[in-house]
């Protein structure tokens, strides 16, 4: 409750503000293709990540991350998939646009913005380097369960991380995250190489 | 936009003619396929002339591995100012184009 | 480069892909000097100048009586003065904006029908590409200074700044996702921060530009479109008040910059 008020009271400006944003651009944007209207409404994450600028009050982070974690649905047995399909998942950057055909397999866009397999030189940097990822940590059941649920939304961990929830949005299916973990935690994997 | 413009600059510099002109036209390698699938067909330049005062300087044949809206840069010797130099090219299709300039 | 490859193929490792960054970095610079020097962008110019004296729509006019904002027909300098607010549309428009606006009143033509096309290829490229680059030309070596007095402008570089920082589709990316933090890369692209005048001012002194990779003109239209798409989101309309407020939010960062474009870009 203390948390609630202090964060009306430190962005009750800001907050109208975003509510002009919501209404300007459900006048100014059209549907198109999948990209469908209902995406310009923010949800709670994302209308308290614009009003604090990515700077969540403490306890109202906590609270959300709690119920953002509640949101990641682990499937049953191993979450290791096949690395080698999570290496071609982590190269494809397409999914959810109005240009990308609705129902097709999408990608993770890993390699935008982080560093995965050596041979791979073309990497962003807007996340940080997942080189060695599993040869670092291991790849136990905690570990498996730590990198599905940051991929299935990573606000679970980081209320306002700049990386798309891409189980929870509906870009990757369960097959493909269990990849992506292989990608990062195989020992085979090249990221571990 | 094969029928597309040219642009030309020629300046002389210390008893050497600079030439760059810029052609507009696709360069198909007759590889690429369009957004359905389909082969583009093959359409490229084939034939570069280029003449000092109504004389033949330079007589070139090019390839379709050259960018679209291809530039080309060359020097003359001698020529000086005012001099006219025109450019003309003819693609695979028969189609062709050509500008002319006075040498500043 | 080939013998380097080899030695990183025996050594591997995060220093070989380091130095490899580095080289192709260099590379691209390179690169970039290069086409930058033999740009196609005269040719856009070329073609962009015929058609703002070419009479075209239902009253058979060119639009050599448009005003961009210094009067009419008066093109040298527009562009640096874009975007601002146009008493007789009462709003804010960019480039884009303002020749849609004068293609309808002035030469008649159905506002619909012209915008359905405003985004070209290499094959067709778009009249407002062409136009874009002819117009934006003519403002080379003139210091960028868009409106910021009006109450609307200053409205609506309120509402650019709002925007930038919004966080919303189904990704949850604002503008500063991707731009907000110096020294960060999309793959092996660079990303401005442009919020910040130092970043902003290389950006807005040579858009529009040629793009080398798909042989066409690409307007600051279409870039906020393009971003919207990669976004997640759904699409701007052509010419609306967003779109306006992000390209004067970004042109009033990078104010000052003295116009050096259209530019060319890879």
């Amino acid at each position: 409750m203390k948390a609630r008020v202090f964060y009306s009271l430190a962005f009750i400006a800001s907050a109208a503000f975003a509510q002009d944003v919501t209404k300007v651009l459900q006048r100014d944007f059209h549907a198109r293709g999948q990209a469908t209207m209902d995406r310009v409404v923010q949800d709670g994450v994302q209308r308290v990540c614009t009003e604090s600028r990515d700077r969540p009050p403490a306890e109202l982070a906590k609270s959300l991350e709690a119920d953002q974690m509640k949101t990641i649905a682990y499937p049953s047995g191993s979450l290791m998939g096949d690395w080698k399909r999570g290496e071609s998942i982590a190269q494809n950057g397409r999914g959810l646009q109005w240009t990308d055909k609705p129902g097709a397999a999408a990608g993770g866009s890993c390699y935008n913005c982080h560093q995965l397999s050596p041979q791979e030189a073309s990497f962003g940097t807007l996340g940080p380097s997942l080189r060695q990822f599993g040869k670092l940590r291991g790849n136990g059941q905690e570990i498996q369960r730590y990198v599905y649920g940051k991929i299935y939304n990573a606000k679970a961990y980081n209320l306002c991380s700049q990386m798309p929830r891409l189980g929870l949005s509906g870009t990757l299916t369960e097959e493909q995250i269990k990849d992506l973990v292989a990608l990062l935690l195989d020992p085979d994997s090249p990221v571990n190489r | 936009m094969a029928a597309g413009p040219m642009k030309m600059r020629a300046t002389l510099n210390g008893g050497v003619t600079d030439v760059r002109v810029l052609m507009t036209h696709p360069m198909e390698t007759g590889q690429r396929k369009d957004p359905d699938g389909k082969l583009v067909p093959l359409h490229f330049i084939q034939n570069v002339t280029v003449k000092l005062n109504g004389r033949t300087v330079v007589e070139s044949q090019i390839s379709q591995g050259i960018s679209r809206n291809p530039v080309f840069t060359f020097r003359l010797k001698g020529g000086a100012k005012g001099d006219r130099i025109e450019v003309s090219w003819i693609d695979n299709h028969g189609e062709t184009n050509q500008t002319e300039t006075a040498v500043a | 480069m080939r013998k380097f490859l080899g030695f990183c193929a025996v050594v591997g490792g995060g220093f070989c892909a380091a130095v490899l960054a580095q080289d192709a970095k260099k590379e691209i610079q390179r690169y970039q000097q290069m086409i930058a020097e033999g740009s196609p962008v005269e040719l856009f110019e070329l073609q962009g100048e015929e058609l703002w004296k070419k009479p075209q729509g239902p009253n058979k006019v060119s639009l050599e009586k448009c005003d961009l904002g210094l009067g009419a027909g008066v093109v040298k300098g527009a562009y640096a003065r874009l975007p601002r607010y146009f008493k007789d549309a009462d709003r804010v428009m960019d480039l884009e904006t303002r020749l849609l606006h004068c293609m309808v009143t002035l030469q008649g033509r159905k506002r619909e029908e012209t915008a359905a096309r405003v985004f070209g290829s290499a094959d067709r490229p778009s009249e407002m590409e062409s136009l874009s680059a002819y117009i934006a030309a003519q403002s080379r070596g003139m210091k960028m200074a868009p409106g910021l007095s009006h109450p609307k402008e200053k409205e609506a570089y309120a509402m650019g700044r709002a925007l930038y920082f919004h966080r919303a589709g189904a990704w949850d990316f604002s503008c500063a996702s991707c731009h907000g933090e110096e020294g960060k890369r999309i793959r092996m692209q660079d990303l401005p921060v442009l919020y910040k005048p130092e970043h902003a001012r290389p950006v807005v002194s040579t858009w529009p530009a040629y793009r080398v990779s798909t042989s066409q003109i690409v307007t600051l239209q279409w870039r906020m479109n393009n971003c919207y798409q990669q976004m997640r989101m759904p699409e701007p309309d052509f010419g609306s008040d967003t779109t306006v407020a992000l390209i004067l939010f970004l042109t009033a960062t990078g104010k000052d910059a003295p116009y050096r474009g259209p530019g060319t870009k890879r």
